[in-house]
């Protein structure tokens, strides 16, 4: 008998602006000791199809409409508020996506893990804390009677991520729901975190659902795949049939959305002058926990050197990728080189010129020519600007433009970047994330530059719609003669768009090369150690 | 594909106007029924005191110790205080005095106020310490000390009343729009502003202040209220308003004296200062949601 069975569940949400039907019509199953993922773009409600079974949605406006939840033979939909307690506390535990922000701050971490102990169960304090040290330790905490005094600022992401596994396993669930546990993490923290994940289940033998919209950490983890698009179930099998042999076309959409393959070499770029060339480009920032009355020598070794001698030239018409870690750098020096963030040492030649002691007056003719694209397309336009104003803005400041000519040009923009011109009125709240970047590209490509720096600039995205602005993104860049410095933390996208790469690590290059040619023989150990994280295809129905 | 057409060319029509903030703002005002309501009510005050001394039925210092305090009849709306004068007219008097140290000290403190602290806060580093640093030494100075020194070198006068109030009320606004903008700043959007070229008065006056309407709006209304009570307090004092010249504040302290006796003279002060302040908050709040492209529409 399956330990969940879910039966035509339907979660309706009231809103003002009528019904939104959230979750329409779902129906599956878990067993003991299996996985099943749930695979779709953001709002096609797979988060919520689970949070209803817990009762996490926020009623009103949400409501079930209708369906059965059998866990364990008890219907979670229909208990009352206090066994749903019961429940949450000892049978099912949830494990959210960003570990940043799911740890109460102000509490050590053992402190929380020690919580559902003390009073669900009853458990004595000193006998409660020898537990939480075993679980630490079961999820690969090192050290962890130390860390059970830790507070959650003091632990990396990944280890706050291994910390909320073991709040969700300390009560020996039955059943964890995951929603995206890894989408907040680097790729070589990802691997270990599915890894432990799988490990913890196989000798547990909990039943786990796993929430994401990447389907190829779905293909290493679950062994039964449910797709859910708006409310509603498209396609479910085994993992392995699934992709091998996906039957709906939206499946075969997401599944060909992927980055994939590898760009075509563009043709012969001139090598004799090179657009931008960096030189031992420094940036650090001071550490202020170092007192101010300590040595000069201890300030020098203790600054944050977020951007390390770090050289690299770019030639005309080229993409250059630039792949690391958080924490790498990438960001750091890609807003180095606008002169978005401070530069300690080093040089950077522009098109022959070294603008490295630029003032602001002297970068304004520049920055016209060097632009950014950046990664969240929610903070990166003005909530209160429409998009008429933002694609205006740069015109109208270079002088590109006059009162009279500025909506044509705006309307060619937006024609462009694939925005219906109808849109001009618009806030960027009125947009979907997709749309909202085109309109954050459209704004850098306003004022024709010759060179952007496109920081992340898909990974807010869905798939499907981070294929769409990739392609976009090459389109562009063949139109208008682009440069481009692309920084990103997915490998796949890299390899998709860049003609090289370049690997960060720490702040330091570890590697740059023609990007095929460093992927088929990586040769620095990172680099290999980074690759090989990668989710695959190949691993399906492990 | 015609009804695109020409949808869009409506929009053209439209974005060739100029659309900005404040023209979208004012449609989804004209949506929000309380909101206008609370902006007729206080235009019409507004009106009735520009035109005070045309209208008011009779002289604000004409008195009448025969009649003495009379209850409200036909010959005075309001009633008469113990002196007997009118009470319409003193509330009308009153509310010249009280709107516009009301309106006239809030705007100056917005206005310094709202610039000081996006200045401090977008430049930050020294520049913010030290501008900081000079509107706690103001904070720190006892108010009353302040204005009674004002008093004593500049003498009494109406302006110096404004100033030495304005002057105290924008030391919070300049801290709640400090914070706004420390948030703000490191927003993309901002770095984005930056990288484009922008001027940096640009990125203040575009996208610095018009992201900090919603607190200062609150704030706003809620400083002309305490700016009319301060006026109040500062008359009792000696030091603002002097009888027979009257402001709301002053009729009410009055009024308390004798509540219990001739219950009209607090009444119709606190009336009008009260129907004054609901319409002031309606306002705001119509005005905070109407700045805020968030709000829906439709």
């Amino acid at each position: 008998m399956a330990l969940l069975k879910v039966t035509n569940l339907k979660v309706w949400f009231h809103t003002r602006n009528g019904v939104v039907k959230a979750v329409d019509d779902v129906s599956f199953s878990v067993d003991a000791g299996q996985t099943l993922g749930i695979v779709g773009e953001s709002g096609s409600g797979k988060s919520v199809c689970c949070y209803s079974l817990v009762d996490l949605i926020p009623k009103p406006p949400g409501k079930i409409e209708g369906g059965t939840a059998l866990f364990n033979g008890e219907d979670l939909l229909t208990c009352s508020a206090q066994r749903m307690g019961e429940i949450r506390g000892n049978d099912i535990a949830v494990i959210f996506q960003d570990p940043m922000t799911c740890l109460n701050p102000y509490l050590t971490v053992g402190e929380q893990l020690i919580e559902p102990l003390l009073y669900h169960r009853g458990i004595k304090r000193p006998e409660a804390r020898l537990q939480a040290i075993d679980i630490l330790n079961e999820v690969g905490i090192t050290n962890p009677e130390r860390r059970f005094n830790s507070y959650p600022h003091e632990l990396s992401g990944g280890m706050r991520q291994r910390v909320m596994i073991a709040m969700a396993l300390i009560a020996e669930p039955k059943l964890i729901i995951c929603d995206e546990p890894t989408t907040a993490l680097d790729v070589t923290i990802q691997a270990q975190i599915l890894k432990l994940l799988r490990e913890l289940q196989q000798k547990r033998q909990v039943a786990v659902i796993f929430i994401t919209h990447d389907l190829a950490v779905v293909s290493e983890v679950a062994n039964d795949v449910l797709v859910m698009k708006n409310g509603k179930v498209v396609e479910r099998g085994t993992t392995a049939e699934l992709f091998a042999n996906p039957k709906e076309e939206y499946t075969q959409k997401l599944i060909a959305a992927i980055p994939s393959g590898v760009k075509p070499l563009t043709e012969s770029v001139p090598k004799a002058t090179p657009l931008l060339e960096v030189n031992h480009l420094r940036t650090w920032f001071r550490d202020y926990s170092v007192g101010l009355f300590s040595s000069a020598a201890l300030k020098l070794e203790r600054n944050i050197k977020a951007v390390d001698d770090v050289s690299l030239t770019i030639q005309r018409r080229e993409i250059l990728g630039v792949v690391g870690e958080s924490g790498s750098g990438k960001s750091t020096l890609g807003r180095a080189i606008l002169g978005l963030a401070p530069r300690t040492a080093g040089q950077i030649i522009y098109d022959g010129q070294d603008i490295t002691q630029y003032s602001a007056r002297q970068m304004k003719p520049l920055r016209r020519k060097m632009q950014m694209i950046f990664q969240d397309p929610y903070a990166s336009l003005n909530p209160r600007m429409t998009i008429f104003e933002t694609l205006a803005e740069p015109l109208l400041v270079h002088g590109l433009a006059n009162r009279k000519t500025v909506t044509a040009q705006v309307l060619e923009l937006m024609d462009d970047v694939g925005l219906a011109r109808a849109y001009i009125r618009k806030y960027p709240h009125e947009f979907s994330g997709g749309q909202r970047q085109r309109i954050a590209i459209g704004r850098a490509i306003a004022t024709k530059p010759e060179f952007i720096v496109a920081d992340e600039p898909v990974s807010a995205l869905d798939v499907t719609i981070q294929a769409q602005i990739l392609d976009l993104i090459l389109e562009l860049v063949n139109k208008h003669n682009l440069t481009m410095m692309f920084i990103s933390h997915d490998l796949g996208v890299v390899r998709y768009i860049a003609d090289r790469v370049l690997v960060l690590h720490r702040g330091k290059v570890e590697e740059q090369g023609i990007t095929e040619e460093l992927w088929a023989a990586p040769q620095a150990d990172y680099t290999k150690k980074l690759l090989g994280a990668i989710p695959r295809f190949a691993n399906a129905g492990m | 594909m015609v009804a695109i057409i020409t949808n869009t060319d409506e929009v053209l029509a439209s974005a060739e106007q100029g659309t900005s903030l404040w023209s979208d703002a004012w449609v989804r005002l004209r949506r929000n029924h309380l909101a206008l309501a609370g902006l007729g009510i206080l235009i019409f005050l507004a009106i009735v005191s520009l035109l005070t001394p045309w209208i008011a039925p009779y002289g604000y210092e004409a008195q009448n110790l025969a009649l003495g305090a009379t209850p409200p009849s036909w010959q005075h709306w309001f009633g008469t205080d113990i002196f007997g004068r009118d009470l319409l007219t003193r509330v009308m008097y009153g509310g010249r005095m009280s709107l516009m140290v009301g309106f006239v000290a809030t705007g100056v403190a917005l206005v310094i106020g709202v610039l000081w602290g996006t200045v401090a806060g977008y430049a930050g580093g020294r520049v913010d310490a030290v501008m900081m640093r000079l509107v706690d030494i103001l904070y720190a100075l006892p108010f009353m000390i302040f204005i009674i020194l004002l008093m004593v070198v500049f003498g009494r006068s109406i302006l110096l009343l404004f100033l030495a109030i304005g002057a105290v009320e924008w030391l919070t606004m300049a801290r709640i729009v400090r914070g706004q903008v420390q948030n703000l700043r490191r927003q993309e959007f901002i770095e984005a502003a930056y990288s484009l070229g922008l001027s940096r008065w640009r990125i203040v006056r575009k996208h610095l202040i018009p992201n900090t309407l919603g607190p200062v709006i609150v704030y706003t209304t809620l400083t002309i209220p305490s700016v009319m009570l301060l006026e109040a307090f500062l008359s009792f004092l000696g030091l603002g308003v002097q009888p027979p010249e009257s402001s709301w504040g002053l009729l009410i302290n009055n009024g308390v004296e004798t509540m219990e006796e001739y219950p009209w003279l607090l009444i119709f002060p606190g009336l009008a200062l009260s129907i004054t302040l609901f319409s002031l908050n309606f306002l705001g709040d119509g005005l905070r949601d109407a700045l805020d492209p968030r709000t829906s529409k439709d």
